[in-house]
Order: C-alpha cells, then sequence, then structure tokens
C-alpha cells in the first residue's frame, strides 16, 4: 500500500490553485437604541495560506475558530472584511456577481448537514441537473447522460434518479451533496464538516469516495473539520486554526508527529485514542475559548497556554516558517530566545 | 449493583409494526466500575439506558425483563417509588445540556430543586450544599455562578453544571447519554476526566453510552457494542480492542481513522444499519457481514462465552 507521504513530494512543485492573503472577517455587534457598531467579532483575523493543485489541504479548530467562515469567504458566499483570495491567479475578492459566475463553476462546496442544504422539493435528478443549468448550455440528452454517470461516480443507482432526498439515508444523501457540487466538473471543493453528522462506518464510506474522486477527476480540497483523525487520514497539508488565526500549518506527518504550536499539541493529546496500550503524555488545557469580540492581546491563545510568557501578551506572533513547509505562530520559536 | 436481564424494549407504531429497539439485553455495572455501551445511530444504545431510568413513553414499552438496581426490581415499582429513585440512587446526564436544562431558572435553582426534594433540605442547606457541589465540579467562582442562568455558561460549564445536579444526592449509579459529543475535544478531555473524578470519589457505577470509541478506549473497564437492539459483543476494554471477535466491532475499529497510523484506505462495512422494524431474520448483522453464511440468515445466534468474560454473538464462534 502506498502511503501518503510519497504523494506528498510529488506535489511540492505543483502550481498555487488558491491563494489566501490576509484575510479578515468581522461581524460588527451593533448596540443602543441607534444600533451604533459597539465593537466587532474577529472571526477571521488575518489568515494567509495557499492550497496547491490537486492537494487536499485541512483546517482544523473547535467551534468559533473561524473555519467555517473562512470557507465562506474564499467562495464569496461571505464578503470578506479584508484581504485577498486569488484563485489561479486571479482576485476574485471584490468581483460582481456576474463576474463570479464562471469562477462558482470551478469552485464548489459539500457542507455538514445533507438534511438540510438539500432541497427536499426537488428530485434527485433536479438537484444534479439544476447546476448545469445555469451554468452550462448543454441539451437535455448530454446533461442526463452527465446525471447518470455522476450518480454512478457516486455510487448510487440510475434508479435513484427520480426519488427525492427524504428517501435517502445521511450517507447516501451527502452522496447527493457531493455529486449535486461535482455535476459542472469543479477543480477546487470546500467540504466543510461534510462527514461530521455521520456515523463511523459510514463517515469511512464518504472519505473513500472522496479520496476516490480527488484521483480520478484531480480535485483539489479543502478539507474543514474539527476531527483530527478525519483530517488527518484526508489531507496532505494541515491548518490549525485558534480562535480566527492560523496556529500552525504543516505538512500532515510534521503537524501530528512533531507539532510545535503549544496548541496543536494540546489538541492532540485530547483527543481520546482506541489504542489502550498507548502511553501518552497528556497536555491538559484549562478553561474555554475566549469571547471572539473582546480576543487577548498579544498571541490569543496565551489565556490557556501552558508555556505563556510576557512576549505573548504584548506582540501578537506571526506564522514563521520553520522548515520544510511547517509555519507556526509562536514565541517560542523566535530567534532571540 | 445494576443488574438488567433479558430487556426488551418494543415501540408499537401505526401501522402495526414492532420495532424492537432493545431485545434481550444482559447487562451488569458494579460499584466503581465504567461500563460503556458503544454503537451507531439506531443501535439501541440510547433506549437501553432510558429503559433502566424508566423515562420510556408511548409507543414505546418494556415488554419483558427486570432490571434491579441494589437488590431491587425496578418493574416492579410505582411510579412514585420510581420518582424516588431516580435523581436519588440513580442519575442521568444527557448529550445537550442546553435542552437538558431549564433556561428560565438559575443554576443554583435547579440544584435546590433535588436536594429539596430528595434529601429534605431547607433553602439555606440546600444553597450552601450547591455551592459545594459547583465547586467540586470545577466553578471557580461557585458563589456567583449558583445565581446564574444556563445562557451565561459556555457548552462545556453548563456540562459541568448537569454533572452537579446529577450527583447532588449521591447516586449509586451514573448514567451518561453522549456526555460530551456536543463539545470540544479539548473541553471533552476537561468532561471526562472529571466524570471519573466524581465516580471514585463517590464510588458510583458508571455506565457510558457513546458512539466514540476512542472515549471507551480511554475510559471505560468493560464494553458492550450494540447493533440492531441486542448486544454482539462485550468483553473487558483491552480485549475488545486488542482481539475483537465480532466482524461488526472489527469493521468498526477498522472504519475509524486515526492519528496514530496512516491507513491509505478506511475499512468500511457496507451498507447501513436497517430501521428497527426491519431487522433481517436470521443475525441481525447478516445483511452487511462480510462472513455471512446461510445459517446466519436463517436464525439468530446467542451470545457465546468465549474466555476472559469476552463473549460474542456470531456463528464463525459455534462448534458447529
Amino acid at each position: 500500500m502506498a502511503t501518503v507521504e510519497e504523494k506528498q513530494t510529488v506535489q511540492t512543485d505543483q502550481e498555487t490553485i488558491l491563494k489566501v492573503e490576509d484575510l479578515k472577517k468581522y461581524f460588527p455587534i451593533k448596540g443602543g437604541i441607534l444600533k451604533r457598531t459597539v465593537g466587532n467579532v474577529k472571526a477571521v483575523d488575518g489568515v494567509t495560506f495557499d492550497v496547491k493543485q490537486g492537494e487536499t489541504l485541512g483546517i482544523v479548530g473547535e467551534s468559533g475558530s473561524g473555519k467555517s467562515t473562512l470557507g465562506r469567504m474564499i467562495l464569496r458566499l461571505l464578503e470578506p472584511t479584508e484581504g485577498k483570495v486569488l484563485f489561479e491567479d486571479h482576485d476574485i475578492t471584490h468581483l460582481s456577481h456576474k463576474k463570479m459566475r464562471p469562477f462558482r463553476k470551478e469552485m464548489q462546496i459539500v457542507f455538514q448537514d445533507p438534511f438540510a442544504s438539500l432541497n427536499s422539493k426537488m428530485s434527485v435528478e433536479q438537484l444534479i441537473e439544476e447546476p448545469m443549468i445555469i451554468q452550462t448550455d448543454m441539451g437535455k440528452k448530454e446533461r442526463k447522460k452527465r446525471i447518470n454517470y455522476l450518480l454512478e461516480k457516486v455510487g448510487l443507482r440510475a434508479s435513484d434518479r427520480l426519488k427525492y432526498p427524504h428517501e435517502f439515508s445521511g450517507g447516501q444523501r451527502q452522496r447527493i451533496s457531493i455529486a449535486r457540487a461535482l455535476a459542472n466538473n469543479p477543480k477546487f471543493v470546500i467540504a466543510d464538516e461534510a462527514v461530521s453528522a455521520l456515523d463511523v462506518s459510514i463517515q469511512a464510506q464518504v472519505l473513500n469516495l472522496m479520496s476516490d474522486l480527488q484521483e480520478d477527476l484531480g480535485l483539489t480540497y479543502l478539507f474543514i473539520s474539527h476531527d483530527l483523525s478525519v483530517v488527518k487520514h484526508i489531507s496532505d497539508r494541515v491548518g490549525v486554526m485558534y480562535l480566527g488565526r492560523l496556529a500552525e500549518i504543516a505538512p500532515k506527518h510534521a503537524i501530528y508527529k512533531e507539532p510545535l504550536h503549544p496548541y496543536t499539541q494540546a489538541l492532540l493529546s485530547a483527543i481520546p485514542d482506541t489504542d489502550v496500550d498507548l502511553e501518552k503524555e497528556k497536555v491538559k488545557l484549562e478553561g474555554d475559548l475566549p469571547s471572539p469580540s473582546n480576543p487577548p492581546s498579544g498571541c490569543a491563545f496565551r489565556t490557556r497556554c501552558p508555556m505563556a510568557h510576557d512576549k505573548c501578551a504584548e506582540v501578537r506572533p506571526e506564522l514563521q516558517h520553520m522548515g520544510d513547509g511547517h509555519y507556526v505562530a509562536c514565541h517560542l520559536y523566535d530567534e532571540e530566545q | 449493583m445494576l443488574e438488567v436481564k433479558d430487556l426488551k424494549t418494543y415501540f408499537y407504531l401505526d401501522d402495526d409494526q414492532v420495532a424492537k429497539a432493545v431485545d434481550d439485553v444482559d447487562l451488569t455495572v458494579k460499584a466503581g466500575e465504567t461500563v460503556a455501551i458503544v454503537g451507531e445511530s439506531g443501535s439501541g444504545k440510547s433506549i437501553t439506558s432510558l429503559s433502566i431510568m424508566q423515562l420510556i413513553n408511548k409507543p414505546g414499552k418494556i415488554v419483558d425483563g427486570e432490571i434491579s438496581l441494589l437488590g431491587r426490581n425496578l418493574l416492579n415499582l410505582s411510579n412514585r417509588e420510581m420518582t424516588k429513585i431516580r435523581g436519588n440512587d440513580m442519575a442521568m446526564i444527557f448529550q445537550e445540556p442546553m435542552t437538558a436544562l431549564n433556561p428560565v431558572y438559575t443554576i443554583g435553582n435547579q440544584i435546590t430543586e433535588v436536594l429539596r426534594k430528595h434529601k429534605k433540605m431547607n433553602r439555606k442547606q440546600a444553597k450552601r450544599r450547591a455551592i459545594d457541589l459547583l465547586k467540586l465540579v470545577g466553578f471557580p467562582r461557585a458563589e456567583d455562578t449558583v445565581d446564574e442562568y444556563p445562557h451565561q455558561l459556555s457548552g462545556g460549564m453548563r456540562q459541568r453544571a448537569m454533572i452537579a445536579i446529577a450527583i447532588s444526592c449521591d447516586p449509586k449509579l451514573l448514567i451518561a447519554d453522549e456526555p460530551t459529543t456536543a463539545l470540544d475535544v479539548t473541553i471533552q478531555a476537561q468532561i471526562l476526566d472529571l466524570m471519573s473524578d466524581m465516580k471514585e470519589k463517590l464510588e458510583m457505577g458508571l455506565l457510558l453510552i457513546t458512539h466514540d470509541l476512542g472515549v471507551v478506549a480511554e475510559y471505560a473497564d468493560r464494553v458492550l457494542v450494540m447493533y440492531g437492539g441486542q448486544i454482539v459483543e462485550q468483553s473487558p476494554k483491552r480485549n475488545l480492542f486488542k482481539d475483537p471477535k465480532h466482524p461488526y466491532t472489527e469493521g468498526l475499529l477498522e472504519s475509524l481513522p486515526s492519528v496514530h497510523n496512516d491507513l491509505e484506505r478506511l475499512g468500511t462495512i457496507r451498507g447501513m444499519v436497517p430501521p428497527a422494524h426491519k431487522f433481517p431474520t436470521g443475525c441481525r448483522f447478516s445483511s452487511r457481514c462480510p462472513h455471512a453464511m446461510d445459517k446466519c440468515f436463517e436464525s439468530n445466534p446467542e451470545l457465546i462465552d468465549l474466555d476472559h468474560e469476552h463473549a460474542v454473538r456470531c456463528y464463525l464462534y459455534t462448534e458447529d
């Protein structure tokens, strides 16, 4: 069995498909009788990374880390407050609806809840056909042909075409969502907690399907999840988010074998593992995630960090390169120390 | 301490169909022991725990079996007697603390209600005890928290408050149904550690219902794997993870991505859990089992004892 490490080395020379530069999203908090803006929830606060053609970048974080907001901004489902999104070297951050259209064909998303994200009044056929009608000038025959092709690709039967979403289980519905996302042959797919609502045995089926599709169709994935094990399984590189910022981003093996950021270390040690003989050193985190409307000064993680020192309260750490594509935002790795 | 025998909880559906949500479940929990029930959605794990608490409503009914706690058969008790036991001798923690707590009462109110009812404390004693309990479960400002409402607390803190309510009358048995499923991993670790601490301190038996095999591996002493309303395998924790016997348990373990291995592909179990009124005749797992033989489709195997308290419901392990 080929290990994922081999796949990794091949991909380093590949082109960048998506670039995100210093992306920010602030949601204003309105207060008082005049509904003035009294503060901001800094959901995403300066995130920079790029995604290479054909790879899977995993984004992990707990609730409130800003990972979903990030995904939505990349697709322009939310307008960024600041920063840039570049898709295949085109700046799409401020494109009008009309000019954005050709890009929508290339960029798709699969959401967490297949019960809510599929229109219950449309049949499977209609659901998959709709994006083709909007985006392409394919004839009816061609569309039907493609629907059958897609259904087979995602492991559904051609006879399922005329059924409605409620006739399917959660795992099968997620297959329909995937078929719909792939309708116009996109290059880039965001999966936002796409397997989180599924039971493990079904989750495994959908994850395997996503890997197969990636290989067959040359897809690039941005895989957003709270589940570190799932992200490890599917990703080539992984970014860890905390309170709207990237704490660490690195090739998968580096992040899971030698996590540098104290938050990543704590997160990894908190996952209960099925290996009953595993002796692991536990890094326990105290307390909860601080409110993103009033984040701590300096490093956002310092209030829960076991290694925090004076500088952490004063200066916000930026991502620094530690070699081999491993970036970390932590003062422990500053030069002068 | 807790002994459940041949428990059958059926749901009578509108169209005269019967959903055998729990069918012939035996289990025991000793003092100071953590027993985990694992299974996917539809396996009957939650219905088992609700049956033990006797919180089954129509169209569901406990049709047969015996549930004894400290030697008393709970199924013979009247509603009133059962009310005395619930919250007192045994207590339950649910998955979603926001819906389990009453949003219009303060945390203090919800703890003192239990104490005044079961322990006949007066207002002042109850409040003092409530503050002590909140301190015990890790609230740093317990004196203030008693007067706060659930919405003022974070998810993890709400679950701590639920634990405080559950242990307020020193129950002998604590049932936790997916207590950390709604929480982030770092908070999950805090809550599970707190529950194990409380179990040791109060010498309770803990029945942990979960879908998460990682949680089971880390916190349980014994494990029951449920599928289709029945226990398909039971064993001390180590054996189950090192040497799973039932094809379903094997399948579950193989389908689980882990941060410690590098599999290119995950194992899968084909198909999905059938609905409870359409279980296959014969072994309930037969429709998905990679090793299914002719007789698996004809009759349902019994739970067979192997060595070391390990039991499995599968024809692969019968003599003939």
